[in-house]
């Protein structure tokens, strides 16, 4: 049984469980948390996910968990774990199946005074343009040859097909397109769901937000990121839709064979894995990219919608009604990035399932104009709570393979939040604080209620703490779409 | 530790901070496979027409019973997605495959969306002549 004191504490936010803690652990588990944080941790099985993942063969360094960590299946949520290249494992599981879920912020010079009389008009033009909800299928009718290429391509598709600039580009991650894509690796199944779901946001926990930039605590940082106190922002939560889930379930349930094979040994068979120079790793980090690549474009495709119904809504009521892309970010997903680990330079595979990016001023991955600030790592909160703009650190390199949290981390089950909240009265309640609303269903809104997630700020105060992340800007709602 | 189950065939959501949990319950596998189906429809709320009714065959394969689970109930994730749903189920199991005849009626709506099945400590276990298991959805 793991208890606090099972941990070893290294700061007011840092803990860490020992190699030795259980046979079979390849690496310590390093958890970012202040002390209250992590007794809540304890409640439900994270940490045991996380001691579980550090069996995993060819981990280096550590297996973290940032302090937005919940209960997941196999992986924590809040998960990162760096294998070594390329004799290291890739772990399906560990990737999540919202192959590239992540978080695209737009900023504008909108000055909230100005639209709020409009806001109710917004946020009813961004639902009609962004296709929500379950089983919601997109405009886009795209052949085989097409889907293929458009994995093959991210948003650089979307830029061909007058939907994106040259300018989103640059602030996306990997610019919108991880090389080394394989859909010929991609089942037909997977491809027959992603036809028919590009531009589409989903349901769930995935949503649009409209935001005012409430708070600046780096103003040489935000500026550079476009981010001005007191005007509108729009924040993009979604991922790779059915495509991912099913290019996910298709390897999970092949690695289940391919364990056996390789001879590998784990706690749980929801974490099999391959090595990543075997013929299955190989097809699965192809077939991984060709959804990560998907991701980027459906956000791309939805920002561009975004974009047209602040056009349609605001042309004319506002001077300037442009949304400028911040940045957009994946927080699951599996990346070859180089590190130093003991003081030498290797390749890994990073997982980060429910993890952000968080690099550091100067690296080459992040573009020009945030070399000198970091890059952004987006922090979406909680419908009715505040969102966060952070920026990577060199600690963050040094200590967590450029890692930090990706959100407030769920507190409570879906059930126990429809027992103590009712749509109805969530609903009214958010108006109240002047909070517009369009959700999919009044159950579905309930489970997504504020008080099922953690408190954001201790989160954020945590990988600050920790020197994971440092603060930007601070967010606060004021318009939801959630599927 | 889970309690012991109040009849011989059924299923239960188990608390999970974030995805979804089902115990189920009975005493053979093409009963605990349909107790599993039914009870995924019901975290989702899966409601359907009363006609026309669609038959389907689909033949899933697996190492062991668990895979064929998985593999079974993710067919029937996708066939909701193409709004069909399952309410006859006649099973064949074979060494190491599962054939099913489906009887599906049209989906009239669902209220939630189940991303994926997972492996998660999935392992079906025989207690006091039941077969049960804890399948957790990815949501």
């Amino acid at each position: 049984m793991i208890t606090l004191q099972t941990f070893q504490k290294i700061s007011d936010y840092e803990w860490e469980i020992p190699q030795t803690f259980r046979s079979g652990m390849r690496v310590p588990v390093r958890v970012f948390a202040t002390r209250r944080l992590l007794e809540k941790a304890l409640q439900d099985a994270s940490i045991e996910q996380a001691v579980n993942v550090a069996t995993l063969p060819g981990l280096v360094g550590r297996v973290l968990v940032m302090p937005d960590m919940h209960q997941g299946y196999g992986f924590p949520i809040g998960g990162v774990a760096a294998t070594r290249y390329p004799d290291g494992v890739i772990s399906p599981g560990g990737i999540g199946y919202d192959i590239n879920c992540g978080v695209r912020l737009l900023s504008s010079t909108i000055a909230f005074e100005q639209v709020e009389p409009y806001l109710d008009t917004l946020v009813a033009a961004l639902d009609h343009h962004c296709p929500s909800g379950v089983g919601t299928r997109g405009a886009l009718h795209l052949s085989d040859k097409e889907l293929d290429q458009a994995c093959r391509s991210g948003s650089r598709w979307a830029l061909k097909q007058g939907m994106a600039t040259e300018q989103d580009l640059e602030f996306t991650e990997e610019n919108g397109c991880i090389e080394g894509a394989a859909p010929e690796k991609v089942s037909p199944r997977a491809k027959e769901r992603g036809r028919e779901q590009l531009g589409t946001l989903g349901a769930g926990n995935h949503f649009l937000e409209v935001e005012v930039v409430d708070q600046i605590f780096d103003a040489e940082a935000a500026s550079a990121m476009g981010l001005f106190e007191g005007c509108l922002v729009l924040s993009i939560h979604c991922g790779s839709r059915g495509f991912g889930h099913q290019i996910c379930s298709d390897y999970v349930q092949e690695f289940q064979a391919a364990v056996r094979r390789y001879g590998i040994q784990l706690p749980d068979r929801e974490l099999v894995c391959a090595p990543l120079d075997s013929p299955e790793g190989q097809a699965y980090l192809g077939a991984m990219r060709a959804a990560a690549n998907y991701a980027f474009l459906n956000r791309q495709i939805l920002a561009h919608h975004a974009r047209q119904a602040f056009e349609e809504v605001l042309r004319g009521k506002v001077k300037n009604w442009h949304l400028r892309q911040v940045y957009d970010i994946a927080h699951n997903i599996g990346k070859i990035e180089t590190h130093e680990v003991n003081g030498e330079k290797v390749k890994v595979c990073v997982h980060r399932k429910g993890a952000t990016r968080a690099f550091g001023p100067g690296s080459p991955a992040i573009p020009e104009a945030y070399r000198s600030i970091g890059q952004p790592v987006l922090v979406p909160g909680s419908m009715g709570t505040a969102s966060w703009v952070l920026a990577g650190t060199e600690t963050s390199m040094r200590i967590s393979f450029g890692s930090s949290c990706h959100g407030a981390g769920r507190v409570m089950s879906r059930n126990e939040a429809k027992r103590q909240v009712r749509g109805e009265h969530l609903r009214k309640e958010l108006e109240a604080e002047g909070i517009h609303l369009r959700a999919g269903s009044l159950s579905g809104l309930a489970e997504e209620a504020p008080q099922a997630y953690k408190d954001v700020d201790a989160v954020v105060e945590t990988v600050c703490g920790a020197g994971i992340a440092r603060k930007v800007a601070r967010l606060r709602p004021v318009a939801v779409v959630k599927g | 530790m889970a309690s012991t189950p109040k009849t011989p065939i059924g299923f239960e959501e188990i608390e999970h901070t974030a995805d979804w949990s089902l115990r189920v319950w009975a005493p053979d596998l093409p009963t605990f496979f349909e107790q599993a189906a039914k009870g995924m429809y019901q975290l989702m709320g899966a409601e359907s027409l009363s006609a026309p009714i669609e038959e389907i065959e689909l033949t899933v394969t697996g190492e062991d019973p668990e895979t064929l689970l998985v593999a079974f109930l993710s067919e029937l994730l996708y066939l909701l997605e193409k709004g069909k749903v399952a309410h006859r189920f006649y099973m064949i199991f074979g060494e190491k495959s599962l054939s099913v005849q489906l009887k599906c009626l049209p989906l009239k709506s669902i209220s939630k969306e189940i991303k994926a099945v997972t492996f998660h400590n999935l392992a079906i276990q025989s207690l006091n002549g039941l077969l049960e298991a804890t399948i957790t959805f990815d949501v």
